[in-house]
């Protein structure tokens, strides 16, 4: 992934938003179910940019073990309620939310070296959808688990973070300016900080060409010396944390609870417009994903009685599927013989 | 080339086999390149595979000669140049459209169905010439196409019931595979599910299964890859034999020189996607370019 | 020494391809079929046929039709709650347009029904393999549920959102479906259905049809160079696991729970039905029968367990760690056994075979 294929990429996504805003304002004069003006329109789309940043944290996760083991972490979105569990409970011992913060961090880290040693290791040779639904299974656990040691309640977590919209962006062309969620808004910023270290990470550090080597080819791995079973163990650490960060923006967002696992549902579309091996495009494919839902729920919502997130994401993803079957900027799949 | 390589007339010499005749071309490549990305993998390739004959591609590794085969059979589509297969000239092949038309192969890294046993691979091999139920052919374009998705139809419903024809069809496809199963030598293992296999026989399995396709041409991948001198004497007397009592057409890749020179009768030899020659096995062996490029000189 | 194949010959084809060519197992199965038809209606507690066998059977079904996709064909799916759903929103709409239909009639026009939406939401799988296909199996699940849901025509507008399934006989006067139902009378309805089922996907699966879907499973590359129309192979994949998927949707709604709404089909499903082949075996008919029964069982075994060993634990506590061996067991199974109870079945047979003798 090259600086012109990421600026043709910004480009055109910028581009997209104003061409689909003068779409839906046809539309509006069409059917007048749709409402549409163009600072509502402009609102909608940060609020769902934001969105899909915080569903790109999620995302994060499931790349970074996807690219060092080619196994899709069905539980990473377990890892982040648990994680973020971790560290509301040990708030609730009264714990400031900076060393619980670092605690619960230990405590993801001692839970993939857990899961590899149980789980992983015992299974290293099997193909790589009994793996998928092995991550299933620690789904459920770390589901089970984490509501044993933490209850099933809704728990709040505050780290400071004020509640009162901002109000910015105000000018002559929006008036009245627009709304900004300040947790979204702080959820972009350690968004694009985790991208940039992770890039940093994986590029220039020694772990992370071991990383990109193993994600390559498991054998010539090990052959040139690599210790898989650490490298693994650092992956998944890398991830915990990974989905400690998420966990903590949803959380303070949301309430951490229990249907916080199932936002990684919703991390699958982004990973397919995104490609399941590209950090970058786990940002891109959740700003794509969150402005996109946002958008056709607001706006194409009303014509056939609203709720259309529940499927829009995947609708989308599919369609990217079909023309481009490994997402934006995933790695070319080719099939040898 | 049209002319047939016919050793020494049978009077001057009553040890030397028979001749050996051979038909027009069977297939053409002509002007074949190919590349993935910026990789010229086949460069300008041309020659001719005649009816009835056992043909070599040769060369070092990473000359081109599974990307040939791949060509051949649809797998990959050149860039440039045309195949002539039976007459019919394409610029690409579709792979269910090489096997309709008689094409089978073998692949380096054995393509088995690992799930399956080796007879359930084998009358896999089959599934082109297995019909429960056949529709007739009007020869009218559209009521043929009804015909036959009803006669699809109408096989799908007998194959559940499975006693009746399919049953009897089952049994047809099986009697045949066992020829083959015979033929190989293969009778003990057609149980066994082939993952379980020495590769040694999952090379022979796979050769059945595509024996099982009752093929006109058939390309081999280095099938005596991996195999020790036994296992190569076998395996070069079966593919003998198949020419011989069948008339099948084979192109063979292989490195071992001495199984090459044994038993094709022309060899193309490439080279970093280019083709060094084109001859009989002494013809090439000489060649000074395949010299250097690749057998070397004995010392 | 019972378990042996000794002086068992097979002197045709036929006779070697049979579904059980040892005697033993041929009789076993009978056997086990007459008492399953016969003994068990006679003699099975009330609660044991609603809550237990008739879930069993309704999801060995579901099962084996997920089976055939992914287990067989290689395709994962996590849109089985759609299916289902699909199944029993469509014959519930078909039989109380025609109330006279043989009911038998409607579960086979909604399971047509369901073949065909699950080839829609399959050909996707032409161009796209392995967690990708899954994430389009899962749109078409998320899609299916909103969709009856939100368009009370499903429902015919009933202000609560739930079908009731209406009351319908077989074989003149048999009530098999809806809440004045015998279970006896469903339990056996159910059962001569759901094996003829099995015997036809057991057909199916030994024919032609099933080779390629498994050659598509092994290697689809090597299926297309013999021929194979990976197109083909995957479509009918798709139709007939959606169509035995769609009539076991039906057949929850109409004989198990009686009323039903779309939400009972949700992702959750998906993944029971999952489960159910995971564990019971990829790509095996017997294995989707045992998984079903395992998943049916574990609950009732987790709940009553505590009492019987006397340990009082809270509902919640119960539900928690219910999750928590449930993620365990599918680890365990993965690690120890990736082809399921289904496999553990086969090796403990071809033990029973050299018993007493060790090997």
């Amino acid at each position: 992934m090259n600086l012109r294929s990421l600026t043709i990429g910004i480009g055109s996504g910028l581009l997209a938003i104003p061409i689909v805003g003068f779409l839906l304002q046809g539309l509006s004069q069409l059917d007048p179910a749709i409402f549409f003006a163009w600072d509502f329109y402009a609102e909608v789309v940060v609020k769902g940019l934001l969105q899909g940043v915080m569903y790109a944290l999620v995302a994060l996760g499931f790349v970074l073990i996807f690219k060092a083991s080619s196994i899709f972490n069905f539980a990473q979105g377990a890892m982040v309620l648990f994680a973020a569990l971790a560290m509301v409970g040990f708030m609730e011992w009264g714990v400031h939310w900076i060393p619980a913060f670092l605690l619960a961090g230990v405590v993801m880290v001692l839970v993939a070296f857990l899961i590899e040693k149980v789980v992983l290791r015992p299974m290293v040779n099997q193909p790589h959808i009994i793996l998928f639904m092995a991550t299933i299974g620690i789904f459920f656990v770390l589901d089970g688990v984490g509501q044993t040691i933490w209850g099933s309640n809704v728990k709040a977590l505050d780290i400071g973070i004020s509640r009162q919209p901002i109000v910015a962006f105000q000018g002559s062309l929006l008036p009245n300016g627009m709304y900004l969620d300040p947790t979204e808004l702080v959820a972009a910023v350690v968004g694009a900080l985790m991208v940039a270290l992770l890039a940093v990470l994986f590029q220039y550090t020694k772990v992370g060409r071991a990383l990109r080597a193993v994600a390559d080819d498991h054998q010539a791995a090990l052959s040139v010396g690599i210790p898989l079973k650490t490298i693994w163990a650092i992956v998944w650490s890398v991830a915990g944390i990974v989905a400690l960060v998420a966990g903590v923006m949803w959380g303070s967002s949301l309430g951490v609870q229990f249907s916080l696992s199932l936002i990684a549902l919703k991390a699958l579309p982004v990973l397919i417009l995104g490609g399941f091996t590209s950090i970058p495009g786990a940002i891109i494919g959740g700003l794509i994903v969150g402005a996109g839902e946002q958008v056709g729920e607001v706006f194409l919502g009303p014509l056939v009685g609203g709720a259309i997130q529940d499927w829009f994401a995947y609708m989308l993803a599919m369609l990217f599927l079909l023309f481009r079957p490994q997402g934006l900027f995933g790695e070319k799949i080719i099939e040898r013989v | 080339m049209t002319e047939t390589a016919a050793p020494a007339t049978a009077e001057a010499n009553p040890m030397a086999p028979p001749e050996r005749r051979f038909g027009a071309p069977m297939l053409t490549v002509d002007s074949i390149s190919l590349s993935f990305g910026g990789v010229k993998a086949l460069t300008n390739i041309s020659f001719d595979i005649l009816e009835h004959e056992i043909r070599a591609i040769i060369g070092p590794n990473g000359a081109g000669k599974t990307s040939m085969l791949n060509v051949i059979n649809g797998f990959y589509h050149p860039q440039e140049g045309t195949i002539t297969y039976k007459g019919n000239v394409r610029s690409a092949m579709r792979p269910h459209m090489a096997a309709a038309q008689g094409i089978a192969r073998t692949f380096q890294n054995v393509a088995l169905f690992k799930g399956m046993s080796t007879l359930d691979n084998i009358m896999t091999g089959r599934i082109l010439k297995m019909h429960n139920v056949r529709a007739p052919e009007t020869g009218v374009w559209g009521l043929d196409h009804v015909l036959s998705f009803g006669a699809g139809a109408l096989d799908f419903v007998t194959q559940c019931l499975y006693w009746g024809p399919n049953e009897k069809e089952e049994i047809r496809q099986r009697t045949y595979c066992e020829e083959i199963i015979d033929f190989l030598e293969i009778q003990d293992i057609r149980k066994t599910p082939v993952g379980r296999l020495p590769y040694g026989l999952q090379k022979r399995v796979e050769l059945a299964r595509a024996l099982a396709m009752e093929p006109e041409l058939l390309l081999l991948d280095e099938p005596m890859a991996g195999m020790n001198v036994e296992e190569k004497e076998d395996m070069s007397r079966f593919i003998l034999d198949v020419n011989d009592e069948f008339g099948m057409t084979i192109a063979l890749i292989e490195h071992d020189m001495g199984v090459v020179m044994d038993i094709s009768d022309r060899v193309v030899v490439l080279d970093y996607g280019r083709k060094l020659a084109d001859g009989t096995p002494d013809e090439v062996r000489s060649d000074q370019g395949v010299i250097d490029a690749y057998l070397g000189v004995a010392h | 020494m019972f378990y042996r194949e000794a002086g068992q010959f097979k002197a045709s084809y036929a006779a070697d391809q049979a579904i059980y060519p040892i005697r033993q197992d041929k009789v076993g199965i009978l056997i086990l079929f007459a008492f399953a038809l016969v003994v068990v209606p006679l003699i099975a507690p009330q609660y044991w046929l609603n809550s237990i066998l008739i879930p069993f059977l309704i999801f060995s079904l579901a099962a084996l039709g997920l089976n055939i996709l992914t287990g067989y064909c290689g395709q994962l799916s996590l849109g089985t709650g759609g299916f289902m759903a699909c199944g029993a929103f469509f014959s519930y709409k078909i039989t109380i347009a025609f109330p006279e239909v043989n009911i038998i009639i409607v579960f086979l026009l909604a399971g047509l029904g369901t073949a065909l939406v699950g080839v829609l939401f399959g050909l996707p799988s032409l161009r796209i393999k392995g967690f990708y296909l899954a994430v389009a199996t899962l749109a078409a699940q998320f899609f299916l549920i909103w969709m009856f849901n939100k368009f009370g025509w499903w429902t015919n507008y009933s202000p609560s959102g739930v079908i009731s399934a209406p009351p319908r006989e077989v074989f003149g006067n048999v009530t098999v479906t809806g809440a004045s139902a015998e279970p006896e009378s469903k339990y056996i309805f159910l059962l001569l259905l759901v094996s003829f089922l099995a015997l036809m996907a057991k057909n199916m699966v030994r024919s032609r049809v099933g080779r390629s879907w498994m050659a598509i499973r092994d290697m689809d590359i090597a299926a297309e160079i013999i021929g194979i129309r990976p197109m083909l192979a995957k479509l009918s994949a798709f139709a007939v696991s959606s169509f035995m998927i769609g009539i076991s949707g039906a057949l929850w709604a109409f004989t198990y729970t009686g009323s039903v709404e779309a939400l009972a089909f949700d992702i959750n499903r998906s993944f029971e039905v999952l489960f159910m082949i995971i564990i019971g075996g990829l790509g095996s008919i017997m294995g989707s029968f045992m998984g079903a029964a395992f998943i049916v069982l574990l609950p009732i075994l987790l709940d009553n367990l505590p009492a019987l060993l006397g340990i009082p634990l809270s509902i919640e506590l119960v539900s928690h760690l219910r999750l928590v061996i449930f993620g365990s067991l599918i680890i365990f199974f993965l690690i120890v056994e990736p082809h399921g109870l289904a496999r553990l079945w086969q090796i403990g047979k071809e033990k029973l075979r050299l018993w007493p003798f060790p090997y």
